[in-house]
């Protein structure tokens, strides 16, 4: 906050003139945002199809003759890659992070421009990388989303060959382009806030990126250095993680290396990436809810330090990925603790998300509707993670399709819950118009409803003890015929839901092209965000001066005063108050 | 409104679901009752957080719903509520936890009274050791790995001589004895999961993982790879079978050492040759085999597939279905061979012949037919040349009217049904890849196109010369 003076000119701004400069080069927060958003959306399109694939050769084994055992593994594997990082974490850090920390802190720009502009390219060079690999011989890595060596780098899995190489270059060009653009957020969220704007007067939605940001400059690392090893491993025959092999029957030149070794770097990066997801939803959630219940968050403090403290401990629990991995089964005991103890803040958040509800004065437009949807499909997926976390109860359920349930009930459906309650809430501030209403609720109930009818009885399928990865189950004796038809059911369950996205493609192109304007801050919101001279915000975002932020995020239904919200950037003399009316500090 | 009930009604629809779904953990096993009884606490107190979260939520969307008559009340936040639900949180995690802690002290303390057997994971089988005589089983490395020695056993060590070897995917286990199954992987990870004794540990390439427990009921059980070990992942499975302790013994006692698998007389293939001449009737002087009379070519067969399959005739593993009336043939004709001795010369002529192709009879494209063979090349290599580390025979210049048959039998399940048939029942689930007439025409088609030449070893090492040129 030192530069203020020099942050309220707009003349040093590097303002573009040609086409290029302004959407393609561009170094403007806002249009990156968007580059990034549109391309992580397309590939959690080709994503989605690769799970509908994926769910026709589970539901209808034997049906579809391009379904080879190759292919169904392919399928698995460029769906979870894709969806986590080239979905997930582009478009909640990249695309939200980066339209909202400029606007939320009151800044003009992210402080390195040029950098986020790079990180962006990089990142659409991380994406060709990696859907090249579906034209090389042998296709894509079907290792599974772990891509635990050293099957993949062996024989006998598909893309062991280009396709694990594409695989691991495309990840290290990702990660150089996370590193770019999140040392940005972090670097403008703690240099470059506004007059007034304190840490604790920040909206969660800053702080959850904040942390999440955090976390992925410290755990990226540990998957940049695996992916680096693997491909030594690989391609110059090391032997990080290849012990002595015979491999088909051919002995391999490697000796001493550890495959456990790569588990422990894979997870210490894999654990904390979902909290990399998790926190910005949770952040973002936090603001949906308090806006559209007219209602400050409630317990904003306690709020902060459990983001805080979720991404402390996020760090610790790694190994409860590998309780049967044949790591010394001794960690168990302090994996299983560490786990369960992050039930605790992660609890403190629902509570306070139902609190913050509690008498409120609930707006059930459609992003409050994917906001309740997300409370219900988060304490499902949290409540089931207890499960697997305790060391002993993961001895059956691993590997099962309860694992598969609890992390799409988790860090699948409920960030993509926020996802869309996101879209739905900015989509007036970065468009200038509103996504129809009804379009909008159609979406939101084939997607809720649709998504629980497929992970609720997965979760069964998993007590039971059907494994995951299978490319078809074939004759076992527990496994009872009526499973094979609750696969069929949970398949075209799968299909509709993938259907239902398509209202929501269809609602984006027919609003941009016909929808009508929507008035400036359709949901009376309090943050800054929403106060840019020009919506949607100019270049430079704020005009002439910079705001000052006197307040909070949260004063919504501030007692006596006229309106149901009072904007961060009004002074205290400036609140209209009613005759009569009580005036009261902030909320802090 | 609408949002407020349909919450509601997921709620109850859950619990609804919960208590009357089929599907459901199989009855247990083993001794590892805590597992369960941990999961059943855990379904206690998470359901109640389940119920009351989400029945609250629903409570406050009615009664807090826009109605433009109320406003919002102002309240910031309440210490003292949010110190109660992270206590009672607190309390909730720990009456978890606690019995799952207890119950996995139990699981890393092995009895010492445990009995050690080897469970051995290679892509896509499964193999058994049990120590012999001494009570200890020998070393054992991946460098030790010979055609001779497919487990990696250490020749030199005196302690591995006696060991018994489970050459097959049935393990026998008596019931109410804790064993200590050592796992050991000799290429990628693997994973030893059996669902009713709520046991799963990975097989790790360049170390012995362990995991122990007592089966506590007689029956039979399947052993799966749960984690993902390649294209065949899915294939590798075993049975464990729970029987008292002397059917047990029995069982065991009849079980090769290691130092016998060792032995290998050079044959007499003279003698082979005159034990053939009962065969050549059927399947040719120079085993090219004969369309007529339903014998396949076994020219360019290996003596180990040929000797699996005639112990699978003899015991009723192949050719035992009724409709296989060549398959029942061929029964009679195995049990006429039952000396060991003989067997081995037999077998060793048989494989000297040199390789003929047969002749092909049934149309198709072998241009889509490569596709189709995609996922067999794994196993039976890219030129059908066979793997014997794989135990995958060797197909190029079969007949294809024998390869339609004996596909059309592993989809029927008329072969490799059988318990005993772990290699058949892994053909039964890869034959799903081929579905449909024309596809399994072009399969054969292509099958045929693969060129055959020279005795089995002289169409091994051509194979693999070829298969070295075709990489950069």
């Amino acid at each position: 906050m030192t530069h203020i003076a020099i942050a309220d000119q707009t003349a040093h701004l590097h303002h573009p003139k040609t086409f290029i400069g302004k959407y393609i080069w561009s170094q403007d927060h806002k249009v990156i945002a968007i580059q990034y958003s549109v391309t992580a959306i397309f590939v959690g399109l080709i994503a989605l199809l690769l799970s509908v694939l994926m769910r026709l050769q589970l539901g209808f084994p034997g049906q579809f003759n391009f379904i080879s055992p190759d292919a169904y593994l392919q399928f698995v594997t460029m769906h979870g890659m894709i969806m986590v990082i080239y979905l997930l974490t582009a478009l909640l850090l990249g695309g939200f992070g980066n339209y909202l920390i400029p606007l939320m802190v009151g800044t003009r720009d992210m402080v390195f421009p040029y950098l986020n502009m790079l990180s962006y390219w990089f990142y659409l060079v991380s994406v060709i990388v990696l859907m090249s690999s579906f034209f090389v011989t042998g296709g894509p890595t079907g290792a599974g989303w772990t891509l635990y060596p050293p099957q993949s780098i062996l024989a006998g899995t598909p893309g062991s060959g280009s396709g694990i190489v594409l695989m691991l270059l495309s990840l290290a060009i990702f990660i150089v382009a996370f590193t770019m653009g999140g040392l940005n957020y972090v670097t403008t969220i703690f240099q470059a806030r506004t007059r007034g704007m304190t840490l604790m007067r920040m909206p969660l939605t800053i702080w959850g990126i904040l942390t999440a940001t955090i976390l992925g400059l410290l755990a990226f690392p540990a998957l940049l250095v695996s992916a680096i090893m693997m491909l030594f491993d690989a391609l110059l025959g090391t032997s990080f993680f290849m012990p002595a092999i015979v491999s088909l029957g051919e002995p391999l030149n490697h000796e001493g290396g550890s495959p456990i070794l790569f588990q422990h770097l894979f997870w210490f990066f894999g654990h904390p990436e979902v909290y990399i997801v998790a926190l910005p939803a949770f952040g973002m959630v936090s603001d949906v809810l308090s806006v559209h219940a007219r209602k400050n968050i409630f317990g904003y403090r306690m709020m902060v330090w459990a983001i805080v403290v979720i991404g402390g401990l996020s760090f610790v629990v790694w190994a409860h990925h590998m309780y049967v991995s044949g790591m010394n089964p001794y960690f168990g005991f302090f994996f299983a603790t560490t786990t369960l103890i992050i039930a605790v803040p992660t609890a403190i958040k629902v509570y306070n998300w139902v609190l913050t509800l509690w008498l409120g004065n609930i707006h059930l437009t459609v992003p409050m509707l994917f906001a309740i949807g997300f409370i219900f499909t988060f304490t499902h997926g949290g409540l089931s993670g207890l499960f697997l976390g305790n060391v002993v109860v993961d001895l059956p359920l691993s590997d099962t399709f309860f694992v598969v349930a609890h992390f799409h009930m988790v860090m699948g459906v409920s960030p993509i819950m926020v996802l869309f309650a996101a879209l739905y809430h900015w989509f007036p501030l970065v468009s200038g118009k509103q996504l129809h209403t009804g379009l909008g609720k159609l979406h939101f109930w084939g997607t809720f409803l649709g998504t629980y009818a497929i992970y609720l009885p997965m979760h069964y399928l998993g007590f039971l003890g059907v494994p995951r990865r299978y490319y078809a189950l074939g004759d076992t004796s527990f496994i009872p015929e009526s499973a094979h038809v609750l696969n069929e059911d949970i398949t075209i369950a799968a299909i509709i839901v993938a259907l239902f996205q398509l209202v929501f493609v269809v609602n984006v192109i027919w609003t941009l092209r016909s929808g009508p304007r929507s008035v400036r801050n359709p949901w009376g919101v309090a943050s800054l965000e929403w106060h840019t001279p020009d919506v949607p915000p100019a270049h430079g975002n704020w005009g002439d001066a910079l705001p000052t932020v006197h307040r909070w995020a949260y004063d919504y239904s501030v007692p006596g005063a006229k309106h149901d919200f009072i904007p961060q950037h009004v002074a205290e003399e400036n609140v209209e108050y009613e005759a009569g009316g009580r005036r009261v500090g902030e909320g802090e | 409104m609408v949002i407020a009930l349909i919450i509601l009604g997921l709620v109850i629809i859950t619990v609804l679901f919960h208590l009357y779904s089929p599907w459901w953990l199989t009855p247990i096993a083993s001794n590892w009752g805590a597992i369960d009884t941990t999961i059943e606490i855990s379904f206690w107190i998470t359901g109640l957080v389940f119920i009351a979260v989400n029945c609250f939520l629903a409570w406050v969307v009615w009664r807090y719903k826009h109605t433009g008559k109320h406003q919002a009340h102002y309240e910031p936040e309440s210490k003292k509520l949010e110190l109660w639900l992270t206590g009672l949180t607190a309390i909730g995690v720990i009456a978890m936890l606690t019995p799952g802690l207890i119950a996995w002290a139990k699981v890393v303390n092995v009895p010492s009274e445990a009995t050690n057997v080897e469970a051995i994971g290679q892509q896509w089988q499964w193999t058994f050791r049990f120590p012999g005589a001494d009570g200890e089983l020998g070393g054992a490395d991946a460098r030790f790995v010979t055609a001779t020695n497919p487990y990696g056993i250490d020749p030199e060590d005196p302690k591995g001589q006696d060991d018994l070897i489970v050459n097959s995917h049935q393990l026998h286990l008596p019931v109410g004895k804790p064993v200590k199954m050592l796992l050991r992987s000799n290429d990628v990870l693997h994973n030893f999961a059996v669902p009713q004794f709520r046991v799963k540990m990975d097989l790790v390439p360049g170390t012995v993982t362990y995991q122990w427990f007592e089966p506590s009921r007689v029956g039979t059980f399947d052993i799966l790879c749960e984690e993902l070990c390649g294209v065949a992942h899915f294939t590798m499975r075993a049975q464990v079978i729970i029987e008292e302790e002397d059917a047990y013994l029995q069982w065991l006692n009849s079980q090769p050492t290691f130092a016998q698998t060792q032995r290998n007389p050079a044959p007499d293939l003279v003698a082979g040759k005159q034990l053939y001449s009962t065969c050549a009737a059927c399947h040719g002087i120079n085993g090219g085999g004969l369309a007529a009379m339903q014998a396949p070519n076994l020219s360019g067969l290996a003596a180990w597939y040929m000797d699996r399959q005639l112990r699978y005739y003899r015991e009723g593993v192949r050719g035992a279905h009724p409709a296989d009336s060549s398959g029942q043939q061929m029964a009679a004709m195995a049990k006429s061979v039952p000396k060991a001795d003989d067997l081995h010369n037999l077998l060793a002529y048989v494989e000297s012949l040199p390789s003929v192709a047969a002749t092909s009879t049934l149309g198709g494209d072998p241009a889509r037919g490569a596709q189709v063979y995609q996922p067999c090349v794994v196993c039976h290599g890219a030129n059908g040349q066979g793997t014997a580390a794989l135990q995958a025979p060797q197909l190029a210049g079969q007949a294809d009217w024998y390869l339609y048959t004996q596909l059309k039998y592993f989809s029927m399940g008329w072969r490799g049904k059988h318990p005993k048939d772990q290699y058949g029942s892994q053909m039964r689930l890869m034959t799903s890849t081929i579905q449909g007439p024309q596809r399994l025409q072009d399969l054969l088609a292509y099958i045929a196109t693969l060129p055959v030449s020279g005795s089995h070893q002289e169409q091994l090492a051509r194979a693999t010369i070829a298969e070295g040129t075709q990489q950069p």
